[in-house]
């Protein structure tokens, strides 16, 4: 196995890209990738492409080798990921595996979806397919209402609360203010999102990440060879995956989701670091109970404990710990295919020092989260710099 | 100033089944489970499941699966209101939908009628056949069990 580094990222402006089709939303993220990794098109050797739904969408299959396409590649071998939400952060692992194992050096990652160009119940559709088809989508129980029974259970054992959850919304949008590729950089309050449309007990309107377009890639090459392309290379200290039931009845708790527990534990041994050592963590925030879940999953506190530091600022940019300094799914836009992706590329400017308004202080160490369904599937990518 | 974000907020994750014949199919293909609660358990070390598994997630191998009808009492485990449905249940929204632990087998989801108590988690249920939803083009009725708070 051989170290990996992230020598190069790119990202679309994410939300309502009506002038953009899937091809140039691909081709301005990948070019944006290869322009940050100094490196050309001939140079690539591999390319993994996260897409969820685009053939319900725009009826595009075959989505990774029309990136190859539009981004010049050539004839080199491509390949389509889809885990739902976390496809992003699937190919994201699957380009890991590829580079550590010496069959190729340099492997593009590219992440898209384009979701505006269909009305909302086409969109709904296209969705549903990650959660159980059989029996949660043929009773009518939308996504919303999935994650509203996981917050309702936890309100339930722990106490969290409405403002708790709504928190999160608020500190996603304040931090998507900082960032130029959010789709929505507008403030909100406690109150907004408390006033804001109920959409399926106890989650509004303002608990919910919105529908968009966008795209996002990353350059990988083995670490050795990294700093031929790159002054600033980021290391990727642990890549790991973990799955579980796709219907929400079937599992034990639903105050938790087992597979971010699984794939956080093996990533903090992978790395040799604890939850103490992130300095920043973009985790998958489709919903603002999801938030919370994330932090206790991972470990950042304890069962029940997230509401209350969320609340009180502990997470907030420069807090104890900055989460989603991007602005999360909620602030900066969730183009399913295209997020697990952002995640890193954003992960890669904390790192480096290039975040901009939104730099998180002395960030050394930054974890990604990134998680598919109502949490079937959970990716966890830990970085350091590494020069 | 949401006006211009409003209706993508949510409408992602509202799940539609708009293919007419894919639901329909699914319905028939099911239907006694759909009806009745009728599931299986492993005979080898008897977990219970709902719906019928053709594996048992415990043993992981080959084992004798056998049928096991539910009784459909139970509790509600969690339980949220619906109030932006997919299409197909336009007509129905709002409405309850739970999370419901069965005395005598494992967590099940389900509609929860209104029937005057406001349901809640612990609140006790059992298990009714009702309409869930007509199908607006062709008028076709279709049945499922529902849990009713008693
Ligand atoms: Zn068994």
């Amino acid at each position: 196995m051989r170290d990996v580094a992230v020598i190069g990222v790119g990202l679309t402006k994410f939300g309502e890209r009506w002038n953009l089709g899937l091809k140039e939303l691909m081709a301005e993220a990948g070019l944006a990738a290869l322009e940050d990794a100094s490196i050309s098109s001939h140079d690539v050797e591999m390319l993994y492409g996260g897409t969820m739904a685009s053939g319900r969408f725009i009826g595009q299959e075959h989505t990774a080798a029309l990136m190859a396409d539009q981004l010049g590649f050539g004839n080199i071998p491509a390949v389509r990921i889809e885990n739902a939400c976390a496809s992003g952060g699937s190919a994201l692992r699957q380009g890991y595996i590829a580079v550590a194992s010496g069959i190729h050096d340099v492997v593009v990652v590219g992440g898209v979806e384009k979701m505006t160009d269909v009305t909302s119940g086409e969109a709904s559709t296209a969705l549903g397919g990650a959660g159980d088809q059989e029996w949660e989508l043929f009773q009518g129980i939308t996504f919303p209402g999935l994650y509203a029974l996981m917050a309702r259970r936890h309100m339930f054992e722990y106490g969290t609360t409405e403002e708790q959850m709504a928190s999160v919304s608020v500190k996603n949008h304040e931090n998507a203010c900082r960032n130029e590729f959010a789709q929505f950089r507008k403030r909100v309050s406690i109150d907004d999102v408390m006033g804001s449309k109920m959409v399926s007990d106890p989650l509004k309107l303002l608990d919910c990440s919105p529908i968009s377009d966008g795209a996002a890639a990353v350059v990988l090459a083995p670490l050795e060879k990294a700093k031929k392309y790159n002054d600033t290379p980021i290391k990727i200290v642990a890549s790991a995956q973990a799955s579980d039931t796709l219907r929400l009845a079937d599992r034990e708790s639903l105050t938790e989701l087992k597979a971010t527990k699984i794939a956080g534990q093996n990533a903090y041994r992978q790395a040799g670091v604890t939850a103490d050592d992130i300095d920043v963590v973009e985790v998958h925030d489709c919903f603002t109970i999801a938030e919370l879940l994330a932090m206790e999953d991972l470990g950042f506190y304890g069962k029940g404990k997230a509401g209350k530091a969320v609340q009180e600022g502990e997470t907030a940019l420069n807090g104890r710990i900055s989460v989603n300094t991007s602005g999360g799914l909620k602030g900066c836009g969730h183009p399913v295919g295209a997020t697990g992706v952002k995640q890193a590329a954003e992960i890669v400017w904390q790192l480096r020092g290039d975040a901009k308004d939104r730099q998180v202080n002395g960030a050394e160490i930054g974890m990604t989260h990134n998680v598919g369904g109502s949490g079937a599937t959970a990716v966890v990518h830990i970085y350091k710099r590494a020069d | 100033m949401w006006v211009e974000a409003e209706p993508p907020q949510w409408s992602i994750y509202t799940r539609g089944q708009t293919d007419m014949e894919r639901s329909s199919s699914s319905l028939w293909r099911k239907i006694r489970s759909r009806y009745n609660l009728v599931g299986n358990a492993c005979e080898n070390c008897n977990t219970p499941y709902f719906p019928q598994r053709i594996v048992c997630r415990k043993c992981g191998r080959k084992s004798r699966m056998v049928e096991k009808i539910y009784s459909g009492n139970g509790e509600v485990y969690s339980i949220t209101k619906i109030r932006t449905p997919p299409d197909t249940f336009r007509d129905e929204a709002p409405y309850y939908i739970g999370i419901v632990k069965l005395d005598d087998g494992p967590k099940v989801e389900g509609h929860i009628i209104e029937n005057g108590t406001e349901p809640k988690i612990g609140t006790r249920v059992r298990i009714r056949f009702r309409r869930m939803y007509v199908d607006g083009d062709e008028g076709l009725i279709y049945y499922h069990y529902k849990f009713e708070p008693v």
